[in-house]
């Protein structure tokens, strides 16, 4: 499987007397199968719009989106999404928001209730099941949401700063238990963020944008989350000098963005 | 940049520090298990028994003392006496639970009826731009007219006996209902609906499983706000050829100036109307516990 996004622009059209913006302007990227790529950049760079359209809730103004040599014309199952916030449905308990995606894709009570199960258990909610999701804390609601898109095992898996509300510590953990778990299926994941650090540990590939109009600025490979996979902990990854090197590198490319816009 | 100090507040209530200004510019503190700052919180029953009790008290004292002629105001024991009277008696020789339940079958079979083209309408037309753009003029074209004015009209048309009566109820529940529930539509948040999409769902799951889900609370107050309005008909559709029902029985009983009974009958509705507006209440918190809080 491998995603082709070739010279896609999007401009969101004038509206209230707005003039048209610039969302994206000729982006180019592909994400192999297994690949991590992650977006950062100034708010307003176009990353959730790149999301948006990689999962079909939008179509470019100009160029192509392809899956698997499929042009890209909708949302689909092999897409799933995990949004920063508002997505889950507060009439279901835990388990059934968790099993959703199945539900929807007629799945017997009985086999999707084991599956959100185990899915409930990775993301460390075991005994929460029956709870109605309002009454969780944001980090458990983040990982419901998580676990509810993991379920549906979809190829591409897309996050929308999944991990934003969380607090340091849990935050780390919920990076090292995507990471597993992306080792462990070796899903595709396109995955935006705010935090450079979560960027450099968590990516093979990294994507830096840059807003009006919204378009890719630099590339990089990263080799920390093969490091950490291979048993290195994140802690020693991420005080390896190359890994500082780098955070310093993308530091100065983001804080030159955001003088400029000033 | 130098940054200048910062203002000081005024030296005296710093001093007094709970001031009345500050203590009444800020919400009051709460109770354990309450959540600070959250619009109206507490529980008001008690209150609102000592509200009643008081009215009791006033509207006693105002006839016991004399001060307006029973015709005006009858005392509370003249109105409860009534009451005992067209219980065991009926009133026009009709019982008085039959007046009682030809009206409430009149009301409902509104509601109902209402609610079983109404909802649907309201969901189509907050899903299709098609049938917003049918059935958006005529209904709001006949929303702000009160009942009583198309009462000739529906006389007219459907004659004197129960289909006008409860059509003109209907009428004046069927609105509020529709516009609740396309109001509704929009309960859903996009990230919801696109959640839904992105694991596989079809058009048709998504409405069944995320947006109809999320207009619950919106229609249920619709409904309650429905039949709301339609013990406010009532009185109206009991002008017409009525022998029977509440409505009918307030309205006689004015011709004969019996105030007593016309209170009595007021009294009645609103118990009526209040006891099933406290089953909505229950069933929302029963069916719609996540209301507001996601
Ligand atoms: N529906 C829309 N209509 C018009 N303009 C939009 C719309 N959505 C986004 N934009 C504009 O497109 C640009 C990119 O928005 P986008 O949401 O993709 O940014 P972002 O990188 O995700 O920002 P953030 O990090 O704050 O989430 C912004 O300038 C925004 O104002
Ligand atoms: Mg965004």
């Amino acid at each position: 499987m491998s995603l082709n996004i070739d010279h896609v622009s999007v401009i969101y059209p004038a509206a209230d007397g707005r003039p048209p913006v610039a969302a994206l302007s000729e982006i180019d990227l592909t994400i192999a199968e297994g690949e991590f790529v992650v977006a950062l950049g100034a708010s307003g760079c176009g990353k959730s719009t790149l999301l948006n359209l990689i999962a079909g809730f939008l179509s470019p103004t100009t160029g192509s989106l392809t899956l698997e040599g499929r042009a890209v014309s909708g949302p689909g199952a092999d897409r799933a999404v995990v949004f920063q916030k508002h997505a889950l449905l507060p009439w279901l308990n835990v388990l059934d928001n968790v099993a959703f995606g199945l539900m929807l894709q007629g799945v017997g009570k009985e086999a999707r209730t084991r599956t959100a199960n185990d899915y409930i258990g990775l993301l460390g909610l075991d005994g929460f099941q029956n709870s109605p999701v309002y009454k969780l804390s944001g980090g458990m609601q983040q990982r419901v949401g998580i676990a509810r898109a993991l379920t549906c095992d979809p190829k591409v898996l897309l996050m929308d700063e999944p991990l934003g509300a969380l607090d340091a510590l849990t935050r780390e953990k919920a990076q090292e238990l995507i990471l597993k778990i992306w080792g462990e299926t070796g899903k595709s994941v396109f995955f935006i963020t705010h935090s450079v650090e979560e960027a450099l540990f968590m990516g093979t590939k990294l994507i830096v944008m840059s807003p009006r109009p919204g378009r890719i600025t630099h590339r990089f490979d990263l080799p920390f989350s093969r490091q950490f996979q291979s048993g290195t902990p994140a802690r020693k990854v991420k005080a390896s000098p190359e890994f500082i090197a780098l955070r310093e590198t993308v530091l100065n490319i983001i804080f030159a963005d955001e003088e400029a816009l000033e | 940049m130098t940054l200048s100090p910062p203002p000081k507040a005024p030296a005296k209530a710093a001093a007094n520090g709970a001031g009345i200004r500050a203590r009444l510019s800020r919400a009051r503190a709460t109770k354990p298990g309450e959540i600070y700052g959250v619009p109206g919180q507490g529980n008001t029953f008690w209150l609102s028994v000592a509200s009643v009790l008081v009215m009791l008290f006033v509207w006693w004292l105002v006839t016991a003392l004399g001060l307006v002629k029973p015709l005006f105001v009858p005392s509370p024991q003249s109105v409860l006496a009534k009451f005992v009277q067209i219980w065991n008696q009926g009133f026009t020789n009709t019982p008085f639970l039959e007046h009682v339940s030809i009206s409430t079958f009149r009301v409902f079979s509104a509601f109902i009826l209402a609610c079983l083209i109404g909802l649907p309408l309201g969901l189509a037309m907050g899903m299709s731009p098609v049938m917003r753009g049918i059935f958006d003029p005529p209904i709001e074209f006949y929303r702000p007219i009160p009942p009583l004015a198309y009462l000739p009209l529906m006389i007219i048309w459907f004659g004197i006996d129960e289909t006008s009566k409860v059509l003109l109820i209907f009428l004046s529940m069927f609105a509020p209902i529709v516009l609740g529930a396309r109001s509704g539509v929009k309960s859903a948040a996009i990230e919801q609906i696109h959640a839904a999409y992105s694991f596989g769902a079809t058009r048709w799951q998504v409405m069944r499983h995320v947006i109809l889900p999320s207009a619950m609370p919106e229609i249920l107050t619709a409904m309650r706000v429905g039949i709301g309005f339609g013990w406010t008909t009532l009185v109206a559709a009991e002008m017409v050829a009525a022998t029977k029902g509440l409505g009918y029985m307030v309205l006689s009983a004015s011709q004969f100036l019996q105030t007593s009974v016309v209170i009595m009958g007021i009294f009645v509705i609103a118990i009526i109307a209040f006891a099933f507006d406290l089953l909505m209440r229950f069933l929302e918190r029963r069916l719609v516990p996540w209301k507001g809080r996601m």
